[in-house]
């Protein structure tokens, strides 16, 4: 195979996306998640559309005994993994629920630490490739409107930092993808402004150019590391009485 | 939102449902009360426009391709222009194609489209071996011409009525080069041009372009083209690539006077002149032969905000003649000239809603001008009484009685349609405007 990629959660928007980017430059790609098959079906287009490999693999993010022997199980080690699941939830809900704060923080976050912490030390064993962590610009400061799943982003931002920092020099690189709004079937009930809303074939395309341009944090659109940075200044003291 | 086809009239308030599974799609179309599958919108009119729209470009991979055999398999919302991506460098093309490569597969069954080929290898229904069609009954149906035949028959041309196409197999078109080699024949009047049409018609590829604002003796001058698929090697060593020209998009509508009557006189009579002058052969690319338009992502917005009407009819070939001449007559009469008339003449037809029959099909696109619905209505006289019919894929306004006219085998469609669709879930403004729903006729 030639340099596989590591799509986890590949059944979403961005990630199908992006698979059809990495697929066109001639990886092969493993689709990971639980629809394995539709993600069969979706292998098998892209086999067909770029003349690659591509195979769908079972995989639940929520089982994290199962990753160490999921990540081992692949037939041919990735050179690069792709971290592209994750769920909005229901934010009043989690309030309320614990089954639904946990399913969220689960998601987004030790999941994540679960499968990474797997694939970001067979990556340093094999001294080349690259982990693409898809986070949020919600984790980028706490609002009220989606708290429980920023703060799961800002966790899952931090801990790819600080991977990036260890696996530095070690050949293998870290990349930071932190969407905005983007037009995808999770956002699909969400009334987003068109200016600022990507399109998943534009996030693709920019997280794509990271991948290969060895970028460590992109923003997408780009405007948005911009409108986050102004959001980062607001001091606490204002920022709690703002409603955004 | 505010959904419209490619002509920007009507322009209706809709939901739109999308969806990437065959599960996803079987949900949908179970909560609709009422609902019309819909492509890429490059249709002219309301034959996919309703409250409730299934919108199927999300639906859209490649299931197989055979490339010893020349067989494509994929879902119904994968855009001819994919197809011709994936294809073409493995030498093949599509049998049949429209005037654009900006349409689904599943529009091109629906509407059972034609190319400039119809002559010699029919309309797109003819090169599809079997689909898998989603009734709304929430059944999955194989049909082909063995199985299923009737329903497989019916659903080319069908305009999305009897079921949601999930997916296709058509048979393609060995290719040897991108290139093909046209000439181009000037015609001083109708007779030279339909004269074109008959000795040429062993020609793979023909159409012509028709000046409609000449009366007198230069009624119907026009361009004659023919075209063949070059041999490898003839035009250019240049392997098979797709070849996608850069695309240009309009930044915004222009104002609709931008072209008044006068000023398409003056560009006709240009255009004429100078194509008449190059009389050779000529080499052009796939892309600018068959798809000149899609260069230009939005050229609809050329006819500014109100939109545009498009009217293609097509007439028995008997009467050809005799009608074309009274069109022609009726259009410099109301001085609403069109924008762009292109003819061609068809072979016969296959689906009961297909449109094309044997005879001269011409296509006119007018400016939505105050006073075009009344010459609209004229033409549709004419083109009534001649026994002609008018293209489903390309209506917006035709009265019931005008379709059940032109269209007799309708009757067996509507028996078909009660049988799959009891609860007449599928419809759209068109069919409900054209009494394509149960008991309606």
């Amino acid at each position: 195979m030639s340099k596989p990629v590591l799509i986890l959660g590949a059944g979403s928007d961005m990630a199908k996306a992006l698979a059809h980017e990495l697929g066109a430059a001639g990886h092969d790609l493993y689709l990971a998640g639980r629809n394995l098959e539709e993600l069969q079906k979706d292998a098998r287009d892209l086999e067909i559309r770029y003349g690659i490999k591509a195979r769908g693999v079972y995989f639940d993010a929520l089982d994290f005994a199962s990753h160490e022997n999921f990540y081992d199980g692949l037939e041919t080690r990735p050179y690069g993994v792709v971290l592209a699941f994750g769920i909005l939830g229901d934010e009043s809900l989690a309030r309320s629920s614990r089954e639904q704060w946990e399913k969220i923080i689960h998601t987004n976050y030790t999941g994540c630490v679960s499968i990474l912490t797997v694939a970001a030390n067979r990556l340093e064993q094999a001294k080349e490739g690259f982990v693409a962590g898809i986070s949020s610009v919600a984790g980028d400061r706490g609002r009220a409107a989606n708290y429980v799943y920023g703060s799961a982003k800002a966790g899952l931002s931090t801990f790819l930092s600080g991977l990036r920092n260890r696996l530095h020099g070690s050949g293998v690189r870290v990349i930071t993808v932190k969407p905005g709004f983007v037009r995808t079937r999770m956002t699909r009930d969400l009334d987003l402004p068109s200016r600022l809303t990507a399109t998943p074939e534009q996030a693709a395309k920019d997280i794509f150019r990271a991948i290969t341009k060895k970028r460590d944090i992109v923003y997408t659109r780009w405007v948005w590391r911009w409108i986050m940075l102004v959001i980062k200044g607001i001091p606490e003291k204002i920022f709690k009485r703002m409603s955004i | 939102m505010l959904v419209s086809n490619w002509n920007n009239y009507p322009r209706v308030e809709a939901a739109l449902a999308d969806f990437r599974s065959q599960d996803e799609a079987l949900s949908i179309l179970e909560e609709a009360n009422k609902c019309i599958p819909r492509g890429l919108g490059r249709s002219y009119g309301d034959c996919s426009l309703g409250a409730d729209i299934i919108s199927t470009p999300g639906f859209k991979r490649l299931i197989h391709l055979d490339p010893q055999k020349g067989t494509l398999e994929c879902e119904s919302g994968t855009s001819l222009d994919q197809i011709l991506s994936v294809i073409i460098p493995h030498g093949w093309f599509l049998p049949v194609t429209p005037g654009t490569s900006r349409i689904t597969l599943g529009g091109a069954i629906s509407s059972d489209v034609h190319g400039k080929n119809h002559h010699l290898h029919g309309a797109f229904g003819r090169h599809v071996l079997d689909l898998r069609l989603l009734t709304p009954q929430g059944q999955v149906l194989e049909c082909s011409r063995n199985e299923n035949p009737e329903i497989f028959q019916a659903v080319c041309g069908g305009m999305g009525l009897l079921g949601l196409i999930l997916s296709a197999r058509i048979s393609l078109m060995p290719l040897e080069s991108v290139f093909i080699r046209q000439k181009t024949i000037p015609a001083a009047d109708l007779d030279q041009l339909m004269g074109l049409f008959e000795s040429y018609h062993q020609s793979t590829y023909t159409v012509a372009w028709m000046d409609c604002l000449k009366s007198g003796r230069n009624l119907g001058r026009g361009l004659f083209m023919h075209g063949e698929h070059c041999r490898a090697g003839e035009a250019s060593r240049r392997g098979l690539t797709h070849p996608d020209s850069k695309v240009l998009s309009l930044p915004f509508n222009l104002p609709f006077r931008a072209l008044s009557p006068l000023g398409i006189k003056a560009f006709n009579s240009l255009y004429f002149y100078r194509k008449s002058r190059r009389t050779g052969y000529q080499f052009s690319n796939i892309a600018s032969f068959f798809y000149p338009l899609d260069v230009i992502d939005n050229w609809n917005l050329l006819y500014g905000k109100k939109g545009f009407l498009q009217y293609q009819f097509v007439l028995p070939s008997r009467n050809s003649r005799e009608g074309l001449q009274k069109i022609l007559q009726h259009i410099n009469s109301f001085g609403q000239p069109p924008y762009l008339a292109v003819l061609k003449l068809l072979g016969p037809g296959e689906g009961p809603l297909s449109f094309a029959q044997y005879g001269y099909t011409l296509a006119l696109d007018f400016p939505m001008r105050p006073g075009v619905f009344s010459l609209l209505k004229a033409l549709d006289r004419v083109v009534q009484k001649l026994g002609g019919r008018i293209y489903l894929a390309k209506d917006a306004r035709m009265q019931k009685h005008m379709f059940w006219q032109g269209y007799p085998r309708a009757k067996e469609f509507l028996e078909l349609k009660k049988k799959l669709d009891p609860e007449n879930k599928l419809s759209s403004l068109q069919s409900r405007r054209l009494g394509l729903c149960q008991n309606q006729y």
